[in-house]
């Protein structure tokens, strides 16, 4: 224990920090400044663009707020955690490392003095920042768009009532939803030349994960996020299948259960990653 | 000449599925300019991308300097690799590629902008070009670039997979002149390429490989004199070609004679290269020819690769 501690001690901790932090710099600007994420700016604020028709034509009654609500909850619930931000994750997190596959950029930044597991990290880092960004902007204008139509009663619900901790709340799962897909689609990407039947599969898996037995269920990002829902969406027929709650846990548990599915499927990527040879002929 | 200073492969072989990449390779390289000769599929890029990690071996173990490419961080700033790969990441200027790789060193940006415009200049890509997207580049320019990017940090050992594809023969001689260069100042220079004629004049050895397999590796010279089924082909020129033909056939291993255009010299083909010498210098001194030069023919990578591999290495 102690050699490995004084080995940890002797690694140059400090460079690999520069060159994570400048490799992600270069992911992020090449992430989120691209044209060919369109489609995913086009999941993330389509729900936007409905709440802003909704915002233009309907009567915003105080008594319809709890049934906005109750959509706004839908809107995270089943679309963007079953959608937008899955497919989302599956665009961005995909191309981190198969994408440059197939462009055939990739050995440039295997040959550089970067530790491929540092690589890594980094690459998931920007993909994190790049959706996090992107999914809780869009959120947000959701929110604010949601609310707006309300006037002084809808800043009293944002700022005295239940409305900021609901929109914590959601903050939460969009955070972890983007760091628990992008990991798996990571890692899809890493075993698979093509991570698109695999993410199909995973689609399904997730939505079926309800009915699976307890242990199953703690391999499905779906079902921590469940547990972190501020608002139950009453759902029925094969919809319920999505918002059912099982086992309910308390929410630091569905925290930290999905970090450590995170931190599993990451060590796993880095494995992966140390193994990866550049075949570009086979792509 | 120890590990640290030596290009090292024990016993490697490389297998993608069931295709053989390379087989049992066992090869040490010293500084100076080495020159990958086969063609195409025989193994040159497997051998380049082992010695750089890119692939690892299903057998053996490859060692450069002393290092192996798991320990990227020591391994990498000691070697720059220019792949043959014709593709960048996206949306960069040439600046930009070859600065992004130089800062991922840990050097400050100063020192990073100084050595991408010393690496430009190496190259000899204008300014004007260097901050233009890579994407409206001419292939030569390409070319430039990524080796711009693998000399940048100063390696000692550089691995260049058909580094003057896309060039024009004044940048190729450009760019011999920089490999000849680094080869003097006692750098590994490991080169690919399928022009023979232009990198044998600035090898200091070649390796031979065809179908996985290592053929024959060393110093040219040697490597012809190892190829002892072949008769060795000098050209000599005097001024009585005839005669000396008439005198060398009078001995058995002088196999053919080709009297040269102008009537001022005779290609001689000789089974025993230290007989013919001999004989030569007897024939000298007797003074009934005047010998005024000698020189090997096929004492050449090209020649080499004709009589190893068996195609014209020209057509590769």
């Amino acid at each position: 224990m102690t050699e490995l501690i004084g080995t940890l001690r002797q690694q140059p901790w400090s460079l690999w920090w520069i060159q994570f932090r400048r490799f992600a710099r270069i992911e992020i600007r090449r992430n989120l400044i691209t044209k060919r994420a369109w489609w995913i700016y086009f999941l993330a604020f389509v729900p936007a663009v409905i709440i802003f028709i909704h915002l233009l034509i309907d009567r915003h009654q105080p008594s319809s707020m709890t049934e906005d609500t109750n959509v706004l909850a839908g809107i995270v619930q089943f679309y963007y955690v079953r959608l937008g931000i899955f497919f989302g994750c599956l665009g961005i997190f995909s191309r981190l490392i198969r994408g440059e596959m197939i462009e055939r950029s990739l050995h440039y930044y295997l040959l550089s003095p970067v530790r491929r597991e540092v690589i890594l990290l980094a690459k998931f880092f920007a993909g994190s920042v790049s959706s996090v960004i992107l999914f809780v902007f869009a959120m947000t204008l959701d929110f604010v768009l949601m609310y707006i139509g309300y006037g002084g009663a809808g800043q009293d619900f944002m700022l005295h009532g239940p409305g900021f901790g609901q929109f914590q709340a959601y903050l939460l799962v969009v955070t972890l939803a983007c760091l628990g897909y992008g990991s798996i689609f990571l890692l899809l990407s890493l075993m698979f030349r093509n991570p698109m039947p695999g993410a199909l599969l995973l689609w399904g898996w997730e939505a079926i994960n309800p009915v699976m037995p307890s242990l199953l269920q703690k391999f499905s990002v779906a079902s921590y996020l469940r547990h972190l829902m501020p608002v139950s969406v009453p759902a029925e027929g094969i919809f319920a299948l999505l918002t059912v709650e099982t086992e309910p846990v308390s929410a630091w548990v569905a925290v930290i259960g999905l970090l450590g599915l995170i931190a599993v499927v990451l060590v796993y990527c880095c494995f992966r990653m140390r193994r990866l040879e550049i075949r570009y002929a086979t792509e | 000449m120890t590990g640290i200073d030596t290009i090292r492969f024990d016993n490697v072989s490389k297998f993608y599925g069931e295709v053989l990449g390379v087989n049992r390779i066992s090869l040490t390289l010293s500084p100076g300019i080495t020159t990958l000769v086969g063609p195409n599929g025989s193994g040159k890029t497997t051998l380049m991308n082992l010695m750089t990690g890119l692939v690892q071996p299903s057998r053996g173990k490859v060692s450069v300097l002393g290092l192996e490419p798991s320990n990227a961080t020591e391994f990498f700033c000691n070697v720059g690799y220019c792949a043959q790969f014709d593709s960048f990441p996206r949306g960069l200027t040439g600046f930009q590629f070859v600065l992004d790789t130089l800062m991922l060193f840990g050097m400050s940006g100063e020192d990073a902008h100084g050595l991408a415009a010393e690496a430009l200049e190496r190259v000899q890509l204008d300014a004007s070009a260097a901050h233009r997207n890579i994407a409206g580049y001419s292939k030569g320019m390409r070319q430039k670039i990524r080796l711009a990017q693998a000399i940048a940090h100063h390696p000692r050992v550089l691995v260049l997979d058909e580094p003057l594809n896309g060039l024009d023969p004044m940048a190729r001689a450009e760019s011999l002149s920089l490999f000849q260069e680094l080869g003097r100042q006692g750098m590994h220079v490991v080169i690919s390429s399928h022009i023979l004629d232009e990198v044998d004049r600035v090898s200091d050895r070649v390796v031979l490989i065809t179908g996985g397999y290592l053929i024959a590796q060393g110093n040219i010279h040697e490597v012809r004199q190892e190829v002892r089924d072949k008769p060795m082909q000098l050209f000599i020129r005097c001024d009585r070609p005839d005669l000396l033909a008439s005198k060398m056939f009078a001995v058995n291993h002088c196999v053919e004679a080709r009297l040269h255009a102008d009537g001022r010299g005779i290609f001689l083909r000789t089974g025993d290269v230290d007989q013919f010498y001999r004989l030569l210098n007897e024939i000298a001194i007797e003074g009934a020819v005047k010998i005024e030069a000698v020189a090997p023919f096929d004492d050449n990578a090209n020649a080499i690769y004709q009589y190893l591999i068996g195609s014209d290495g020209s057509s590769l």
